[in-house]
């Protein structure tokens, strides 16, 4: 049993820290891009693939991936791309720089970047805002080139209004020793490049399936279509890893939002290797 | 620790010296149910309820619960509530679906506005002496606590009206010390509450499991795909009535809320149930269980499979809440896993 005063002295799990607004700036009609600073106390340890808490006072909590790299920014700084759909990123798109929010996290697991990935040819696979974070993840490698093989990056989007880190997606296609793809379902008159959903992009790579590793990040609709690509390209499922999205409530395995069956996402996802979850059938 | 033999009228006048000196929450009438409330008068207590309308967790997890106080200038402060109170009169199988949340809430991200309630409060746990119209807790191996640990005090009321009380803990002592002149139980008074034991257990089976308990996870292991979720869910209202009194359902939402002021607030959680239309919603309006049979299911699943993978309990102690409350009759946990069973052979 502990005593008022010890338990004073617990943890809140559900305690934010403050943080300001460093950058906002528009991406699309609809997705903001945001930087925010933690003010004071400790800095957050995390790795690509987890999520925050992020919360606007009187709006409430939202769950948000960072898309920013640990080997970018330092560990109180956090990049995000946040869409404006529901009340909390309604209430994130009217925020201006200097303003105050709350922040609580790192949570879930991440991608494999200094384990599985390491030493292997990388096949990175985005859909809309999946590309959000998996950027973390990009960076992550491209910042550690030399550790890992071939990297290839696949990207589409609905239209070329909703391509993400346009000048980053430049870069990645001018550079040498990355393949860089993508594709937008419904192209507008300016776009010359290729058209249709992402799985056109997967019949044109070339792969050593034994030894890449793929990441999956997308809206739920295309896993189906994206992991049945990956197996007639004889991808083993233990060497896929996917990001499934969620509604992270609590984001500590209490409120129940999240379970895909039995699994809580934020605590056993939102990266799952798909060997894991092939039989969870709530999952994909 | 020490169990004493109190007569009725003993009993009675330490419930009347305990009320101006504890924050009681007990069994009391609420038209022709009852309910748990603040305990004022000793003659308010109805020990002889046959089951509350909601359980007796929601003093652990209230129905709406500051946790977090904050303002405007991005200021966040916890809320962590300490007063010493005391539950009085819980049921056993009630009691042992608040043992099933203690855990979950302390293990793998300790929840301190849980866990402080937890702590601040002495459980009186009382057997049942009236069976309610569906309580199955005697098929659930929860008509009795005699063998489980973490409550203070166990009420047991013998034929001629007197009550065995067991002081199980230092908390507990703190209210029996006032029975300091009852006499010591002896080995008859033993035998007979023994009795009350069995009859309990066998009263607490208007429904009657065909499986043991622990059978449960295995059998929901092969049911995934069984016609009877959407047989049952096709009358569905998805109501969340189910999920309302259940002792074991503990799913919440967070919100917050702004003061006259505009600029301090709290964040509060509110329950939740997994049956209501939108509760697996994501933003942009994907809702990853958006079939009545599928939240019908999910519901059976955590009951009998997901929490059993957790803690290693059925997630279903019997109060039989569930069935009293459902509209269309098709919340029967009992009927559900029986149908399951005989299909599968």
């Amino acid at each position: 049993m502990m005593s008022a005063t010890e338990l004073s002295q617990v943890r809140d799990i559900y305690l934010p820290q403050k943080a300001t607004v460093t950058e906002i700036y528009s991406m699309t009609e609809t997705e903001k891009f945001f930087r925010f600073h933690l003010e004071e106390g400790e800095a957050f340890d995390y790795m690509p693939g987890q999520f925050m808490e992020v919360s606007v006072p009187g709006f409430g909590e939202a769950p948000i991936s960072i898309s920013s790299s640990p080997t970018r920014v330092d560990k109180t700084t956090f990049e995000m791309v946040i869409r404006k759909a529901g009340n909390v990123t309604t209430a994130l798109h009217a925020l201006v720089p200097g303003e105050p929010v709350g922040l609580r996290g790192p949570y879930g697991t991440h991608f494999p970047v200094e384990d599985a990935m390491k030493g292997k040819d990388v096949v990175f696979v985005c859909g809309g805002i999946g590309l959000v974070p998996v950027r973390s993840a990009i960076h992550y490698v491209l910042d550690n080139r030399d550790q890992y093989g071939e990297v290839t990056i696949l990207s589409g989007t609905r239209s070329p209004e909703d391509r993400l880190f346009t000048e980053e997606l430049y870069e990645w296609k001018t550079r040498s020793d990355i393949t860089f793809l993508e594709t937008v379902d419904k192209a507008d008159a300016r776009w010359g490049g290729t058209v249709g959903v992402i799985t056109t992009l997967l019949k044109r790579i070339q792969i050593n399936p034994a030894n890449t590793v793929v990441i999956v990040c997308g809206p739920p609709i295309m896993y189906k279509f994206v992991l049945l690509e990956l197996r007639k390209l004889n991808v083993d499922n233990s060497q896929i890893y996917v990001s499934l999205e969620r509604h992270m409530r609590c984001a500590v395995g209490k409120c129940g939002h999240c379970q895909i069956n039995g699994l809580y996402a934020c605590q056993k996802g939102a990266v799952f290797n798909y060997a894991d979850i092939v039989d969870v059938k709530e999952a994909i | 620790m020490n169990i004493k033999r109190v007569t009725e009228k003993e009993f009675a006048a330490w419930v009347d010296a305990l009320t101006p000196k504890h924050t009681l929450y007990a069994p009391q009438a609420k038209e022709d149910r009852f309910a748990f409330d603040r305990l004022t008068a000793g003659e308010d207590l109805r020990l002889d309820y046959d089951v509350s309308i909601l359980p007796p967790k929601k003093y652990f997890l209230p129905q709406k619960e500051v946790l977090i106080k904050f303002d405007r200038k991005g200021n966040f402060e916890s809320v962590i509530a300490h007063e010493p109170f005391v539950l009085f009169g819980v049921h056993p199988y009630d009691f042992v679906a608040m043992d099933q949340l203690n855990t979950i809430f302390e293990q793998d991200n300790y929840d301190v506005h849980y866990m402080a309630r937890k702590e601040a409060a002495t459980v009186v746990v009382s057997d049942v002496q009236v069976a309610s119209a569906d309580v199955f807790a005697g098929c659930m191996g929860n008509a009795t606590v005699e063998d489980r640990d973490g409550y203070d005090v166990l009420l047991t009321r013998l034929d001629d009206g007197s009550y065995v009380v067991e002081t199980r803990s230092e908390k507990g002592e703190v209210l029996t010390g006032l029975l300091s002149s009852a006499v010591d139980a002896d080995e008859v008074t033993l035998q007979q509450r023994e009795q009350v034991w069995n009859r309990t257990r066998e009263q607490l089976q208007k429904h009657k499991l065909e499986m043991t308990p622990e059978q449960i996870p295995a059998l929901l292991d092969k049911s995934y795909d069984h016609p009877l979720w959407a047989e049952k869910a096709e009358l569905c209202h998805s109501c969340g009535s189910c999920n309302l009194v259940c002792p074991t359902c503990y799913c919440f939402t967070v919100e917050d809320e702004l003061n006259w002021d505009m600029e301090t607030g709290q964040r509060y959680r509110q329950w939740d149930g997994c049956m209501l239309t939108g509760f697996a919603t994501v933003t942009g309006n994907h809702n990853f269980r958006d079939k009545k049979e599928a939240r019908y299911r999910h519901r059976y699943y955590r009951k009998g499979k997901y929490v059993w993978d957790m803690i290693g309990e059925i997630a279903c102690v019997g109060c039989g809440r569930c069935i009293s409350a459902c509209t269309t009759n098709i919340a029967n946990p009992v009927e559900v896993f029986n149908q399951l069973s005989e299909e599968q052979q």
